[in-house]
């Protein structure tokens, strides 16, 4: 028996990175994981995340074939933009493309998944938030200001949960530095822009972590996987960071 | 199994959290030295688990008695991995009601019992090679405070930031231990049986701290004991330093309450 034998749990932005580390570990415990991206891929329902009808189909669909849902991985997020990303260069329209596929996807989300989550008895939503919702990232200004959004958003989510009685634990996780393909753009970036090469770039990074390693997405799949089962079935509105020691430092 | 091959001590494991735990790790094919300042009721919990358990009196108040602790776990287990630092005692009383001996009573157990337990695993930790966590036992009352019970608050907050401090130590050091603490809203344990007793009434006391609680309930031990199985399972390898809030959503903010009239 795995940890999350019998659930049906729909993971977002699982083509690539921390997604499909989710969906693969959710996958090794016994869950029947709904792999969703806006990229293709093997086993991947194409969805664009701030599309609010393809919420609602994803969702209506779900149900029609696995008759229930107990869990919603909102891990499909961006952090770059053409401009400037820094609070004086960056533009209105990166900002609000940033705001809309890591917050309002989210929203979004919670709203659709939460009435079938609840239909079924109960259940668990974990929404990705990042180490930007608890430190300053002036380098990625939207990037940071969303993820916090999302971290505040979910805590009122699981209050909202508790308030209704529709037994759905809410919580964030906020990893530190895991080297994805979302991570590469950013250290290729930052390259660019220092002039420097992206290893100078890369290890920048990597001082910032006390425990000095790289994360893999593994760990981060292992904590929404005990966020997801059972086990953690008193832990609601909290946020779970994974990221090394990093927040205590910077 | 996620505690193969690793020797982990627990303190306070004669009962509520520290025996969960104690259970929870061996389930996990975790050997434990289950220890308690009553070792009758680690002898218990050892009993209940098996040959994979090794009962110890442990006052976690004497530097010594670590010593000790760690040294005859070793003897028997070969190294250390883990640390739960789960003892704890709680006397209720505000600022101005707190006697100066429930707070060196609640300091001495909730804190210094703390520290000496970071420094007497991290010292076996290293000299047997282990690799793990230590998981501290703070509280909600070590994140906020609570006007009538100050003098737990003090203890349990210096829990907080000495895990932060100790997880620091380690991850600059590159030694293979992680520091995580863990904070509970009330749990139905053997801890609120004071708290019972003076109210008369333990069903009127739960129902009253369940109705704080956004869930509504209050914690079982096992918990709060999955969430410190998960904290030193290599499944949490990079987490240190970071509090695991387990509590119903009690912290997440104000209810809704206040729109209902």
């Amino acid at each position: 028996m795995g940890r999350v034998s019998t659930k049906v749990i729909i993971v977002t932005g699982a083509a690539a990175g921390l997604g499909a580390a989710i969906a693969k570990r959710l996958t090794e415990e016994g869950a029947t994981v709904i792999r969703t991206d806006i990229a293709a891929g093997e086993g991947i329902i194409r969805q664009d995340v701030a599309d609010e009808a393809g919420w609602k189909a994803l969702i209506a669909e779900t149900m029609a074939k696995h008759g229930r849902i107990d869990g919603l991985v909102n891990n499909a997020g961006i952090s770059s933009s053409k401009s400037p990303m820094d609070p004086e260069g960056a533009e209105l329209e990166d900002w609000r493309r940033i705001n809309t596929v890591n917050v309002e996807s989210v929203f979004l989300g919670c709203k659709y998944a939460m009435p079938a989550i609840a239909k079924g008895g109960g259940g668990a939503i974990v929404n990705m938030s990042s180490i930007g919702a608890l430190v300053p990232t002036p380098f990625i200004a939207a990037y940071g200001a969303s993820k916090a959004a999302v971290a505040q958003f979910t805590r009122s989510l699981a209050l909202h949960c508790c308030e209704k009685n529709y037994a759905i634990r809410c919580n964030s996780v906020h990893p530190g530095q895991v080297r994805t393909p979302m991570h590469d753009v950013l250290i290729a970036r930052t390259a660019a822009e220092h002039g420097i090469s992206a290893e100078d770039a890369a290890q920048a990074f990597l001082t910032k972590v006390p425990m000095k390693t790289w994360q893999e997405a593994v760990d981060i799949a292992n904590a929404v996987l005990f966020l997801v089962s059972d086990e953690a079935r008193f832990i609601t509105g909290t946020a779970v960071i994974v990221d090394g020691g990093m927040s205590l430092t910077n | 199994m996620r505690l193969q091959g690793k020797v982990a001590i627990v303190t306070g494991a004669a009962s509520g959290i520290g025996r969960a735990t104690a259970v929870a790790f061996a389930r996990e094919g975790a050997r434990v030295g289950v220890t308690d300042i009553n070792l009758a009721g680690a002898e218990a919990t050892a009993a209940a688990i098996g040959e994979a358990a090794l009962a110890l009196r442990l006052d976690v108040t004497d530097e010594a008695a670590w010593a000790e602790a760690t040294a005859t776990t070793i003897k028997r287990f070969d190294k250390l991995d883990s640390l739960a630092n789960v003892a704890g005692i709680g006397f209720p009383g505000t600022i101005m009601d707190l006697t100066i001996d429930h707070w060196n009573k609640m300091i001495a157990v909730n804190l210094t019992g703390v520290m000496l337990g970071c420094q007497a695993a991290i010292r076996a930790i290293s000299e047997t090679g282990g690799s793990g966590a230590i998981v501290n036992v703070s509280s909600l009352a070590g994140l906020v405070g609570i006007s009538d019970v100050a003098g737990y608050c003090a203890s349990k907050g210096g829990v907080t930031t000495l895990s932060k401090s100790v997880a620091l130590y380690c991850a600059e050091r590159r030694l293979p231990i992680r520091c995580v603490s863990v904070h509970p809203t009330y749990v139905d344990s053997e801890m609120l049986d004071p708290v019972a007793d003076a109210i008369g009434n333990r069903e009127a006391m739960v129902a009253a701290m369940a109705s704080l609680v956004p869930m509504g309930r209050i914690a079982k031990p096992e918990d709060i004991a999955n969430a410190i199985l998960f904290a030193v399972s290599d499944e949490a390898a990079m987490l240190s330093g970071s509090p695991l809030i387990i509590d119903g959503a009690q912290l997440a903010g104000p209810s809704s309450a206040h729109t209902k009239g």
